[in-house]
């Protein structure tokens, strides 16, 4: 089918530098549509989870047991007015969401989905994800200073500072990760977790602290409960985005949600083996065979975390949660960075035996 | 004109461009802002010079960081820019003079003639397992380790100094202890009391 | 990849200096506010440490390390040495000084030593990159000891004045050192040597990368135009970070110079010869004419220094070996005195009062004649009027001018020290004939602070009569 789609449209006359773009914009484009409808889903799912928890049933009006609900949505926040505040720097106010959704798209291009399929397989992807991630919060701070709102000034401010805190913890979990891996290339690392001992053979093992540092300090980059300091319903309305309305809260909504399945999906890759099958070398039936499918099905229990957690703790206060970036995450992460060190260093088997 | 030559000239032009910018515009914020662009394009730069660790870390401290807590601070401030432009016009004359003095031997000095492509001729790019990182690793800590680790030691009295500078112990301030407060067992807050139903009376 | 284990003997002193500091920096933490003076005594022991291995190393003779970015050698030896003993006599005149106002603090004597840490590491850098890292973790401990006190206003003016001059200074030489690359091709002091000496000595490139070297040197010199940091500066920060900065500083600042032009450039002798006799009588003419002007005695022993830098580049420019020995033996003469200058004021001042200004020192001889004295030897000194040491090292550089034919150069110098002396006789006049306000106190200092004053002084007059040993040892050092 793919050969007569290409004699159809003549594709061997097209210049080679279009060919590339072309093909490079479908990768994309392959990559994002089924971001976009995990995110839609995502927020579906979120809804029912803390509904059960809540001992509640959740949205289940729209569609068959509200199926179309996030469709719904969508729609409404598509068809609502854009409210832009009197006194707003209109530039910035309108700049901002994409400065949030851009990186948090811009991450996918290294993400590995199995040995092969990535789009683009540079050599300090780890690196990459760090930096793109880190511009995340622009869209934040500029958000909150362009509306001309104290309370969208307040958030902006807790979470400029709440990201630049955690960075450091998370950028320290991750030089532990590649001291581990003994490179910077996402495929590699996962490469490197590979072994005869299944899921046995998996970084969570000897970098379990890490992997919690990684995660927690995940949850307080994407701002999700309990550190969603920067919305904080309850005491500064909605933080940064309550000036936003239609469309333009809707680009918010989606890069934070985007934001949190990359963080499942680095926990995946970086601690869980990836798409390595937590059954290796125990079963030679497909159970044992490292596919896409383990790595979906690992970062969703990641995912579900991120709901599990919503729905119980309540929300850090501000001082405790800088507290818990400075005084416990970075040191611990320093200490384990000497500790892996010296396990690189003595070969320690099965982990680091190979390097 | 080849792909990196086009991109080259792009990027080289958005850099001069927000450059500029920084120093012209009026207000603060946008003043950083256009310095996280210029700041993004020379990353983009260095990518084009192979120096991909440089150009991801450019971005990950300056833009992801640094910026973002000068962004901080410049939010909060407010900047009344006024005083500062008193006087603008009466040195305007001898700044151009001197500007343009620098510019005219500093096209003389670092123009085509000493830094050329005659002069400078184009390194032989690296094949696609070359990683940057590693090459960069390898140089610091081995042959420029002395060098880096005067820089660290830079960093710890940089540290040192701005905790100095600003730690300020005042009295009649209330903390709390946290290590004290995970300490608390149930026994330190809750009396279980035993004693016998009472009578209804 | 070809690596060799570099050779850490040469180093030594440096491993020594900092693993003393990161020590004290944590133990300081675990202190009371009562034992801060175990702070003090380990910086103090840490700085005799050093001077015993630097000592121990003297003999060794020239050796690079570290992929060349160290060298080993006699005159960096000889600086380091003086550099400790500065400090050592800083830390121990401070003490009091620092106690009476709050500021006896751990980060004292912590960024101090760190200053000393990167003025070794100036000393001995043989490399673009290690001189330019040195000078900033120098720097970077001096301005935040000038911002130290931070409820005066003053201190923290100074503070930012110099931080800002400083970095600006900082940059212009940073240009000229990628200048420099650019050229060379080189990051390693000898490289650069030899193919700039090889290459045409007119290329304005060359000239152009020089340019902003000299710029640089002579702002963390002192050297005029680049001077306006110096008297605020001095004057604004506490005296007894004024008197850290007035001395081993200027060891670094000539082991930096020397590096820099005569290690790294001495093929461009002739070009920049031209541009440090403009500095030379540019500094010499301001430093000792402003200086009459002066009221606060801090700020006129800052003019003082700049005219004192004047002499200093004198002998660098001659351009001998000669000259290179007369202007150290100058810088550590400068060192000496200037500690003792300093020193005089903080062992006058006490808590709220701070004993700078000329006024304060009237009837000086009444109140304390055997002080007075010292302080006469020190402003005879620093005037040059021989039999005192101040007189040699003027005579040694004038020598080595005369030597390279520099003759109206000299006339100039002899001139504007003539015209400097006025300003050291008033303070001796104020001491000797003025009367002293009724009710000006007495000196009140420590034991120890006026033992070692005293034997600062009479070390003035002492190697004055025998100059012979110290100038021999820097001849030997350069040799």
């Amino acid at each position: 089918m793919i050969e007569m789609l290409q004699t159809l449209i003549m594709w061997d006359a097209w210049p080679a530098g279009l060919q590339t773009l072309v093909v490079i914009m479908l990768k994309i484009v392959a990559i994002l549509a089924p971001l976009m409808v995990a995110v839609a889903y995502y927020t579906y799912f979120e809804r029912k989870v803390i509904g059960y928890m809540h001992v509640r049933i959740g949205p289940n009006r729209v569609g068959p047991r509200g199926w179309l609900q996030p469709i719904a949505d969508a729609v409404k926040l598509m068809f609502k007015e854009i409210v832009i505040p009197s006194g707003a720097d209109k530039k910035v106010f309108l700049i901002a969401p994409v400065l949030a959704m851009a990186p948090a798209l811009a991450m996918w291009a290294v993400i590995p989905f199995n040995d092969t399929l990535v789009l683009a397989d540079i050599n300090a992807s780890l690196l990459y994800v760090l930096a793109i991630g880190s511009m995340g919060v622009y869209g934040i701070i500029l958000a909150g200073w362009a509306s001309n709102s104290k309370y969208a000034f307040l958030g902006a401010m807790r979470s400029a500072a709440q990201m630049v805190s955690y960075e450091i913890a998370m950028g320290f979990a991750l030089v532990v990760v590649l001291m581990a891996a003994g490179s910077l290339n996402l495929g590699d690392i996962v490469r490197a977790q590979q072994g005869d001992y299944g899921l046995f053979n998996w970084y969570w093992l000897p970098l379990l602290p890490m992997m919690v540092v990684y995660f927690i300090s995940g949850v307080a980059e994407t701002n999700r409960a309990p550190f969603d300091l920067a919305e904080g319903e309850s005491e500064i309305v909605a933080g940064f985005h309550v000036d936003y309305s239609g469309t333009t809260f809707a680009v918010f909504f989606l890069a934070e949600y985007a934001n949190m399945i990359i963080v499942g999906m680095l926990s995946a890759l970086l601690f869980m083996g990836g798409w390595l099958s937590p059954f290796q070398g125990w079963t030679d039936s497909w159970l044992g065979q490292p596919s896409l499918f383990w790595l979906l099905a690992k970062a969703s229990i990641f995912l579900f975390l991120f709901l599990w957690f919503r729905a119980t703790f309540p929300r850090y206060r501000y001082d405790q949660l800088m507290r818990l970036g400075w005084k416990v995450f970075i040191p611990l992460t320093i200490v384990w960075l000497v500790l892996v060190g010296v396990a690189v260093m003595a070969g320690l088997e099965p982990w680091f035996g190979k390097a | 004109m080849t792909f990196e030559q086009i991109l080259f000239y792009a990027f080289a032009a958005i850099l001069v461009f927000a450059a500029g910018m920084v120093i012209t515009v009026r207000n603060a914020v946008h003043a950083a802002l256009f310095m996280v662009l210029a700041f993004f394009t020379s990353a983009a730069l260095w990518l084009l010079l192979e120096a991909e660790f440089l150009a991801i870390t450019l971005v990950l401290v300056y833009v992801g960081a640094v910026m973002v807590l000068f962004l901080f601070v410049v939010m909060m401030l407010d900047l009344n820019t006024a005083p500062m432009r008193e006087g603008f016009a009466r040195y305007l004359p001898v700044g151009i003079v001197v500007a343009l003095l620098v510019i005219a031997v500093m096209a003389m000095a670092v123009g085509q003639r000493h830094f050329g492509l005659e002069q400078m001729p184009v390194p032989v790019p690296h094949g696609a397992d070359y990683s940057n990182t590693r090459e960069l690793g390898l140089l610091l800590y081995t042959t420029y380790v002395y060098p880096f680790e005067i820089a660290a030691v830079i960093l710890l009295v940089a540290i040192v100094a701005a905790i100095a500078l600003t730690l300020r112990q005042r009295g009649g301030t209330k903390t709390q202890n946290i290590a004290e407060q995970v300490a608390v067992r149930r026994d330190d807050r809750v009396r279980l009391v035993q004693m016998d139903a009472e009578q209804r009376k | 990849m070809n690596f060799v284990m570099p050779d850490f003997m040469p180093a030594l002193p440096e491993m020594f200096l900092l693993g003393m500091v990161c020590f004290i920096l944590l133990l300081d933490l675990f202190l009371s506010e009562r034992s801060r003076v175990v702070t003090y005594l380990l910086a103090q022991s840490t700085l005799l440490g050093a001077l015993l291995l630097t000592v121990s190393l003297y003999e060794e003779g020239r050796a690079l390390t570290f992929s060349d970015t160290f060298v080993h050698d006699p005159m960096g030896s000889v600086l380091k040495v003086f550099i400790y003993l500065a400090t050592f006599l800083v830390f121990l005149y401070a003490k009091d000084y620092l106690r009476a106002r709050n500021m006896f603090k751990g980060e004292f004597y912590v960024l101090g030593l760190f200053g000393v840490l990167g003025m070794n590491v100036l000393v001995s850098a043989h490399s673009l990159l290690t001189i330019y890292l040195g000078l900033e973790l120098l720097s970077l401990s001096m301005y935040a000891m000038v911002a130290l006190q931070r409820d005066s206003v003053q201190a923290s003016e100074a503070a930012m004045k110099y931080f800002v001059l400083g970095a600006m200074a900082s940059a212009m030489l940073l240009y000229g050192m990628s200048m420099l690359y650019g050229i060379t091709g080189s990051l390693d002091l000898g490289q650069i040597n030899t193919s700039t000496a090889a290459m045409d000595n007119n290329s304005m490139l060359l000239a152009f990368a020089l340019v902003f070297i000299v710029i640089g040197v002579a702002f963390k010199l002192g050297a005029v135009p680049f001077h306006m940091w110096l008297p605020d500066v001095y004057h604004g920060a506490p005296t007894a970070v004024t008197l850290y900065l007035s001395s081993a500083p200027k060891l670094a600042a000539f082991a930096m110079m020397m590096r820099l032009l005569v290690d790294g450039l001495g093929g461009l002798q002739e070009q920049w010869e031209g541009m440090l006799i403009l500095l030379t009588v540019l500094s010499l003419a301001a430093g000792n004419i402003i200086a009459i002007a002066q009221t606060n005695l801090k700020r006129m022993l800052a003019y003082s220094a700049i005219s004192h830098v004047g002499f200093l580049l004198l002998g660098v420019l001659s351009g001998t070996q000669a000259g290179y020995a007369a202007a150290m033996f100058y810088a550590i003469v400068y060192v000496i005195m200037g500690l003792g200058g300093f020193g005089m004021i903080v062992l006058m001042s006490r808590a709220g009062f701070e004993a700078d200004s000329i006024e304060d020192f009237k009837g000086l001889n009444e109140r304390s004649p055997w002080f007075a004295l010292m302080m006469l030897i020190l402003m005879f000194s620093m005037a040059g009027v021989p039999p005192f040491l101040g007189f040699w090292s003027k005579l040694a550089v004038i020598q080595a001018a005369l030597g390279a034919d520099l003759v109206w150069l000299v006339a100039v110098a002899v001139v504007f020290s003539v015209i400097g002396a006025f300003y050291y006789l008033r303070v001796v006049k104020v001491m000797y004939f003025d009367k002293a306000d009724v009710g000006a106190p007495t000196v009140s200092a420590g034991f120890d602070l006026r033992v070692v004053l005293s034997a600062n002084s009479l070390a003035v007059l002492g190697l004055g009569l025998f100059p012979g040993s110290l100038l021999a040892l820097c001849v030997a050092a350069l040799a």
